[in-house]
């Protein structure tokens, strides 16, 4: 638990020192928004649920790809040498999932407030839509960061990630549109228990195989 | 492969074809005689889905136990299981067509199995691009094992949680108590053993191929 805590730190500190990548990050999702309001020449709700709902969901998986993709993918060789030789490759997956989840939450929590300015918000139970981009950007970012350090050993990474993540993450999309249309329809909260529980359960499982799984990938 | 389970296998889809297009079926509406379909379609699915679970096997004992004969072992099934895939969606679309009245019918077992191939051809997208062969084995076993795991939920849980049209999903029977007549078992089960034994075939002659490609480097 102390490595983990540890490398977290580490993180959030080469996370802070280099701006720039977390403003590149915040610009995306802002330019992904905005082209989203300038195309539909939006706002006075031009647009219907549903839309919103498949724009909304399209931007988060773009950035969030983006943005976990960078965890390994574009480390220099000497930090995986360096990481390899102090620190056990379970504390470094478990320190990777849990510093990408706050990042994804936040970017996701970020561009719902964005869709809420430029857009227009029509979820009416927040605290349910909160609770939903909390699971989906834990699910997102626990599956993605072992494809990310998948396709950080292969000569062209970025296609790869693309390729090899939008398959695996496609469940959790799914129960995520389903459970936004309920909340969009203003359904009770009990009518999405169901699929809060699955994203949970998925979560788990893909948090499960890539504890077991990274080690493998890491010695190389 | 034993010759024994070739010939089995020979028997077997000679007995399907026959019996399949010949046998008394039963008068269902909609359905009618494309119900034979059934012998072909559903059979792949069953073969795909059992090919995969051996190239898993075959990627797990790899991770534990790293040697280039698992690695072949666990792409010849992933390269059979996605062929069944491809055949399973090509019968079933043609079934389509006549029952449901348009090819693709946003189905959620139809879009289902449509991402579950996704995920084996990004596999092989992953195999094609790593140059080193013992890295290319052991990340493409990582991959197999962590997408199977993500394809489970895809063909065996999203379809029964919503109204699909067919049969085992949202509220529907499963297929047991709804179509499969006890004149019908008696050529579908054949016909699913022999289906899957082809596949094995096949496989086997890939692994063959493969060593061979290996001595001979």
């Amino acid at each position: 638990m102390k490595h983990v805590i540890t490398l977290l730190h580490k993180e959030f500190i080469l996370e802070l020192r280099r701006k720039s990548v977390v403003a590149g990050l915040g610009l995306y999702l802002f330019s992904l928004i905005f082209i989203c309001y300038l195309t539909f020449s939006l706002r006075q709700q031009a647009i219907n649920e549903n839309t919103w709902s498949a724009l909304f969901w399209l931007v988060i998986l773009f950035s969030v790809v983006n943005s976990v993709a960078k965890s390994f993918i574009g480390e220099r060789k000497g930090v995986f040498i360096y990481l390899y030789s102090v620190a056990s490759p379970q504390h470094i997956i478990i320190a990777k999932m849990l510093y990408n989840s706050l990042l994804a939450f936040l970017l996701s929590v970020a561009g719902y407030v964005l869709f809420a300015v430029f857009i227009f918000n029509p979820v009416r139970d927040q605290l349910l839509f909160v609770v939903l981009l909390l699971l989906t950007s834990t699910g997102f970012s626990v599956s993605l960061s072992l494809i990310s350090g998948i396709a950080s050993k292969a000569n062209n990474s970025n296609v790869l990630m693309a390729v090899l993540s939008f398959p695996v993450v496609i469940s959790i999309l799914l129960m995520a549109v389903r459970t936004t249309g309920n909340v969009l329809n203003g359904l009770e909260r009990a009518a999405s228990y169901d699929e809060l529980l699955n994203l949970l359960a998925i979560n788990c499982i893909a948090g499960a195989l890539a504890y077991i799984l990274f080690p493998y990938i890491w010695r190389s | 492969m034993k010759i024994g389970l070739k010939i089995t296998a020979i028997v077997l889809l000679v007995y399907v074809h026959t019996a399949g297009l010949l046998m008394d079926v039963p008068r269902l509406n909609i359905l009618n005689e494309t119900i034979r379909a059934l012998y072909f379609h559903v059979p792949m699915w069953f073969g795909m889905v059992l090919l995969y679970v051996g190239s898993v096997y075959y990627a797990i004992k790899y991770l534990r136990n790293p040697s280039h004969e698992l690695d072949v072992k666990a792409e010849a099934f992933a390269h059979v299981g996605t062929a069944f895939g491809v055949l399973g969606m090509i019968t079933g679309m043609l079934w389509a067509n006549y029952t449901w009245g348009s090819p693709w019918h946003g189905d959620p077992k139809q879009n289902g199995a449509a991402i579950a191939l996704l995920v084996y051809l990004a596999y092989f997208v992953l195999r094609g691009s790593l140059d080193n062969p013992e890295q290319r084995a052991r990340l493409s076993a990582v991959y197999n094992i962590f997408a199977f795991a993500a394809m489970i939920p895809l063909i065996f849980i999203i379809p029964r949680l919503t109204s699909s049209m067919h049969p085992g999903s949202g509220g529907n029977p499963g297929f047991n108590a709804y179509d499969l007549d006890s004149r019908m078992r008696w050529v579908f089960y054949p016909a699913v053993a022999g289906w899957f034994l082809v596949g094995l075939w096949i496989a086997d002659l890939r692994i063959r191929f493969g060593q061979i490609a290996e001595k001979l480097k």
